[in-house]
């Protein structure tokens, strides 16, 4: 061990490369104009708003006309694009300069209201009577307000919407932060089984047969299930929800199509799904999951975004030799300030050389298991995003950090 | 003290690890506590590297000085066929209830019915005697619960449910459920992080909880890292010192120090950065008015050691107690 002979150090800024690992072209994604869809999907917690954001302003000012779709309560896309209450109409982003490309881009921005938007089906679909019917139903008013998977499918039928006004030639969509990140796969789908079900049939029989005389029509076994939701849930409620189910039943179908129409959407060559992680070992867990899916799915996965990655300029002072470094400025008699400072940046190195130690091992499982993936590295920052242009640094990082 | 802990966090903060660390904290000296999972994640198996937990509840760790965890994830839709089973003795008509779709119906798309049952499912465990000796079955239940953004209207689904069905079991049981929930026998502990987007969802799920008369506990904030060089020290280095610095790092045995000290340097203004967003974000977790605990960043990651380490720390500070 020659501890004196000159260290080589890094001439790069940062090490994000990832030997081996295809790297995500960014920039060629939303340039190309085949791509009409980008949905960001990963667990809570590891920047997808933000990611779905910068993607956003830079498609945007390489020459794109955009909407970003999100579904966030902390309405934090909405500051860090100034804006400051998004709602259920896409908003106009001021500040957008034509980039690289020098055509002239805009954004659009909106905040999912799944209320408004279940609102909005409802009255699209049924006749005015019977939507204030449907409107004014408590079981519809507890269901529109957001209990698990109304969201998720909110969130993909206000997809089909801007998709089918085809206003923006590119829809960057941020996924619900479910109790599972794939909730928003399944949502529709669950509704749609639950909508074409023996059970909805059921419920409805009596409603259909003119109220409670048609409850003598029903076999025994069917009668006793009805009675016994009846009494586990109070007879009201039972009601309340047959006549909704009643009330909806011509846009069953409806709904059923417009599932399925999304499902196929998520299919088609021009949507890529982005997944967000962070180089955490739940995040990455939870992105090899979602990898796995949209691979049964047949959904097309463009690549893996990982975000608040380390790195370091001094990539040859290893953890060791900087703790050890240390501990000979400390060993000195009457240390000067200059020799405890060194020692405190020397400590500082050691603990981001350990942090990107670990990450490197949590990013080495993921690729392990999915070494087709492409992926783009982003460094982390110390602060937090609050403009335009925090979102632009962001979007430079998206483009560049892919591993070569 | 809370015999209900509800442990909730932005995602990412950690509140599995913290939860579980809680439980184990409060398992101390022979008692024993019950660590549940609301959101089918198995989330806890994974940190203690167990197999995936059935809906049965079993003991996962012991703790110093005799006390249990033990751990259940509980399912929605075994619950409602227990429930089921309680109060009616369905036998093989709760399988023609599944297969009609009945089931899936009640636990996946009717509003609030899946939550209710998670809820009842944990204060159930909270009112659970021993039959022989009649002492509480467990001393602690400690949920793992849903993120902050969603945590009120999770812990207040029974207020709703019961105004929708307004007679029945699933009526009853909301209001049982809901008195458990908003006594001090309840606490509702927020997970985050020195950042700015955990500590502003902490402070909207603070007014959100006591809007709704929910009883917060404390706000746990978790992976705080020592601060090895203050806003001054890194001021001074980038300045005039800098010359000095570099001499003392080849003093200290390294080469190329001429190269090495700039890099250095932009590591230690990224960590000044941090060091004053911590202070900001300290400062507005005071203004919350809810007592603050701090647990130190698990270096090699949230593990069973990992646990331990947070249990012991959750202890020295009195959460919980």
């Amino acid at each position: 061990m020659s501890g004196v002979s000159t260290e080589p150090v890094a001439e790069t800024a940062l090490d994000t490369s990832l030997e081996g690992v295809p790297g995500l072209e960014v920039d060629a994604l939303l340039d190309d104009p085949g791509t009409r869809i980008v949905v960001c999907c990963g667990a809570g917690g590891v920047g997808k708003t933000t990611t779905a954001a910068a993607l956003g302003v830079r498609a945007a000012e390489r020459g794109r006309r955009v909407v970003v779709l999100t579904i966030d309560p902390a309405r934090r896309l909405a500051q860090s694009m100034g804006i400051d209450q998004l709602d259920n109409v896409p908003r106009r982003v001021d500040g957008i300069s034509p980039g690289a490309t020098g055509q002239d881009g805009e954004l659009h921005a909106m905040m999912l209201d799944m209320k408004r938007t279940f609102d909005e089906i409802v009255e699209a679909h049924a006749d005015p009577a019977r939507a204030a019917a449907i409107l004014g139903n408590p079981f519809y008013q507890s269901l529109s307000a957001g209990f698990a998977g109304t969201q998720e499918y909110m969130a993909m039928e206000k997809l089909g919407q801007l998709r089918a006004r085809d206003e923006w030639d590119l829809i960057i969509v941020d996924t619900p932060p479910s109790r599972s990140a794939l909730d928003f796969l399944d949502a529709p789908k669950r509704l749609g089984s639950f909508l074409d079900g023996r059970f909805i049939k059921l419920l409805m029989a009596p409603a259909k047969a003119g109220g409670r005389a048609g409850m003598r029509i029903l076999n025994a076994s069917m009668s006793m299930m009805t009675g016994t939701l009846g009494k586990l849930l109070g007879g009201q409620f039972l009601q309340d929800i047959q006549t909704f189910v009643a009330a909806m039943d011509t846009m069953f179908g409806g709904f059923r199509t417009r599932a399925d129409a999304t499902y196929r959407l998520l299919q088609a060559p021009g949507t890529a799904f982005l997944v967000v992680a962070a180089p955490e070992p739940d995040a990455l867990r939870e992105a090899a999951y979602f990898v796995e899916r949209l691979g049964a799915e047949r959904m097309p996965l463009a690549g893996l975004v990982l975000n608040r990655v380390h790195g370091t300029g001094a990539t040859g002072l290893s953890a060791e030799r900087a703790l050890a470094a240390a501990e000979t400025l400390k060993q000195e008699p009457g240390g000067a300030s200059a020799s405890d400072l060194a020692a405190g940046l020397l400590h500082l190195h050691a603990e981001r050389m350990q942090v990107i130690a670990r990450e490197q091992r949590t990013r080495d499982r993921f690729t392990s298991l999915h070494p087709e993936v492409p992926v783009t590295a982003v460094p982390a920052l110390p602060g937090d995003v609050h403009d335009l242009s925090g979102l632009r640094a962001i979007g430079d990082r998206l483009a560049a950090g892919h591993g070569g | 003290m809370s015999r209900l802990q509800v442990v909730s966090g932005k995602g990412g903060t950690g509140k599995t690890t913290v939860a579980a660390a809680l439980a184990l904290a409060l398992a101390t000296e022979g008692k024993r506590t019950l660590l549940v999972e609301v959101e089918g994640r198995q989330g806890i198996a994974q940190l203690f590297g167990t197999e995936a937990l059935p809906y049965e509840e079993r003991k996962i760790a012991v703790a110093p000085g005799g006390g249990e965890v033990y751990a259940l994830a509980i399912d929605a839709e075994r619950a409602l066929l227990d429930y089921l089973q309680m109060f009616y003795k369905l036998g093989s008509a709760g399988r023609a209830l599944k297969k009609l779709g009945a089931i899936d119906f009640a636990t996946t798309v009717a509003p609030g019915v899946r939550d209710v049952l998670l809820t009842g499912k944990a204060c159930e465990a909270v009112r659970r005697r021993d039959r022989r000796t009649g002492e509480p079955a467990y001393h602690h239940v400690v949920m793992d619960a849903p993120p902050t953004g969603r945590i009120t209207r999770f812990l207040n689904v029974n207020d709703e449910v019961a105004g929708l069905a307004r007679i029945g079991p699933i009526h009853n049981q909301a209001q049982a459920v809901m008195r458990v929930l908003k006594s001090p026998q309840t606490a509702v502990h927020l997970v985050t992080l020195l950042e700015e987007m955990p500590v502003q969802e902490t402070a909207d799920g603070i007014a959100e909880l006591r809007e709704a008369d929910l009883p917060v506990g404390g706000v746990l904030v978790n992976m705080v890292r020592p601060h090895v060089l203050d806003e001054d020290a890194v001021r001074a280095a980038g300045g005039d010192h800098r010359e000095e610095i570099t001499r003392a790092l080849t003093a200290a045995g390294l080469g190329g120090t001429e190269a090495l000290v700039g890099p250095l340097l932009d590591e230690a203004a990224e960590h000044a950065e941090r060091v004053a967003l911590e202070r900001e974000q300290r400062e507005t977790l005071a203004k919350l008015r809810v007592p603050s605990y701090e647990l130190p960043f698990l270096g090699e990651g949230a593990d069973i050691a990992g646990v331990y380490r947070l249990a012991r720390e959750l202890r020295k500070l009195g959460v919980g107690a």
